[in-house]
């Protein structure tokens, strides 16, 4: 393709995959014409066949600036959010827009998320904890200490906006439905290493047959991320706790106090 | 309009995708590596034992079974087998680090533009390394098997 | 979860890496034993049969084909438990691999065992 060519006509073909899974057959891609300029998004391109072309390309988004994670696609066969992808970066003369693999279609570029969510919520998703530090008695109102090293040990992974990428680059995600995937894995490493979490079970969910241990670090997660949450990260550091070699924060922080409560009293 | 085929229910990427590892980096490819060596280096290791199990049924069997194998394609499948044991070795020893955290950075505040920590340059050397190893263990392999 | 495993997966992901990383050594020993002498004598016939005799590398060969049997058939169970999802399927990996590796390593043990005899 020619690349100065492109860009002096300012058009672009979008090849846009259409489905209705209520009917047994008829999968095919549409193609239209699109004018961009250097700042058009793929989502841009598609609201602007939405207007003109064909209003019933079915896609969802919402935000358009790459905090809802609801526009993931496969963009020229790659998992990206629309709306974080412009159509000058891509430098290809056909952009391709699928529905992200390893999710169920519903229609067109809708993909259905129930067991992707399903299986971020059997992680656990949420704080766990009975010790925190009663700040008013009567209104039973409770709050938990926390250091700035504390909280950067996880803040990377609380980006997360749910997108889907990285379960539908991962090669595992890609034939394993009950493997959680490296969202609800990266989640649970986010939990697991919150120092206010106390849950002692939270490893145990995913030490399973289709659990943490079906993640070769192919790292196509990590790549694919809009947010820069470095998946594989976390799934290799929580793999470290289970194996033993990285020593539990909670229980040294634990330690820690426990002394300088004792060097506090001896003062 | 061109009709393709629908895909299934769960529209699972599936072994079609598991067949290009190109789109994703070195980490991707050295995963489709460490499998694809894995198997093989199993098929061989089962026909190793049938192999030398023959030395059992005294000389003549043995030697006969000699033939079959000291051929010229018989020593470049050996010479496979050297370089896929190689990289089999080297990758494992390298994810081995990373399963256990190590090598791969510690987390902190991700800045535009994103770059992953655990996708660094030390993975990516760990990987070339292992190529390399593999590359030159097959070259001496074939000093080996085809010298003289 | 299902409790009745006898081994978490940590547990065998455990046995995984250990036995890659002995089976690393003992293989360099086994081809190492071949390249201190010259290929095609590695190959005679009295040449190995002594090897046999040699209890040094009867170990030595033993804990490959232990290691590398254990090793090898988990990753295979590991590949095929990611290929489909199904209580039957996956049973029946478990048994098949299982098997598979006894099988292999007394088919190889018994080599071990008459070629030492001979």
């Amino acid at each position: 393709m020619n690349n100065t060519d492109s860009i002096n006509e300012d058009k672009i073909v979008l090849k846009v995959y259409r489905e209705n899974r209520g009917q047994k057959s008829g999968a095919h891609y549409d193609r239209f014409e699109v004018p961009y300029k250097k700042w058009t998004t793929v989502l841009d391109a598609l609201l602007y066949v939405k207007s003109y072309n064909d209003p019933s390309i079915a896609i969802r988004y919402s935000c358009r600036m790459a905090m809802c994670g609801s526009c993931g696609m496969k963009i020229n066969g790659i998992p990206r959010l629309a709306c974080y992808t412009k159509i000058s970066e891509l430098e290809t003369s056909t952009i391709e827009c699928e529905p992200l693999s390893n999710f169920p279609i519903i229609r067109d570029l809708v993909t259905d998320f129930s067991l992707f969510f399903n299986h971020h919520k059997d992680i656990q998703p949420y704080i766990q904890s009975n010790e925190g530090v009663e700040t008013d008695t009567e209104k039973k109102t409770f709050s938990f200490y926390q250091s700035p090293e504390d909280v950067d040990r996880y803040l990377q992974f609380s980006y997360c906006i749910k997108c889907g990428l990285c379960n539908s680059a991962c090669p595992t995600a890609g034939t394993d439905l009950r493997f959680p995937g490296p969202q609800a894995l990266a989640q649970l490493y986010r939990y697991y290493a919150d120092t206010r979490d106390e849950s002692k079970k939270r490893l145990d969910i995913v030490d399973d047959r289709h659990g943490i241990w079906r993640c070769h670090f192919a790292g196509s997660c990590s790549k694919v991320c809009p947010k820069g949450v470095d998946p594989a990260l976390g799934i290799q550091l929580l793999r470290s706790y289970m194996l033993g070699i990285s020593k539990d924060n909670k229980e040294l922080a634990k330690k820690i106090e426990i002394n300088t409560d004792k060097d506090n009293n001896s003062n | 309009m061109e009709e393709i085929e629908q895909p299934s229910r769960n529209n699972l990427e599936g072994l079609k995708g598991w067949l290009n590892p190109s789109r994703y980096g070195w980490e991707r490819i050295s995963y489709w590596f460490q499998r694809l060596t894995g198997v093989f280096l199993l098929l061989y290791f089962i026909g190793h034992v049938y192999e030398t199990s023959t030395i059992v049924n005294g000389q003549n069997a043995w030697e006969s079974f000699l033939e079959l194998t000291q051929t010229v394609w018989g020593h470049l499948f050996l010479i496979l087998v050297i370089g896929a044991c190689t990289f089999h070795s080297a990758n494992g020893i390298r994810l081995i680090f990373t399963h256990s955290g190590i090598g791969l950075g510690t987390p902190g505040r991700p800045d535009y533009p994103y770059s992953p920590s655990s996708l660094n340059y030390r993975q990516k050397s760990g990987i070339w390394i292992a190529l390399i190893l593999s590359a030159a263990a097959m070259y001496y392999g074939f000093n080996i098997l085809f010298g003289e | 979860m299902e409790s009745h495993r006898i081994l978490k997966e940590s547990q065998i992901m455990k046995i995984h890496y250990v036995t890659g990383i002995a089976a690393i050594f003992v293989v360099a020993v086994h081809i190492l034993m071949r390249l201190i002498v010259p290929f095609e004598l590695s190959l005679e016939y009295d040449y190995i049969i002594s090897n046999y005799k040699n209890i040094f590398y009867v170990l030595i060969l033993e804990s490959i084909l232990v290691l590398v049997s254990v090793h090898g058939f988990n990753g295979i169970r590991i590949i095929l438990l990611e290929l489909r999802q199904s209580k039957a399927w996956e049973n029946m990996i478990t048994v098949v691999t299982i098997s598979a590796m006894i099988a292999l390593i007394a088919y190889g043990t018994r080599t071990i065992i008459l070629a030492n005899g001979l």
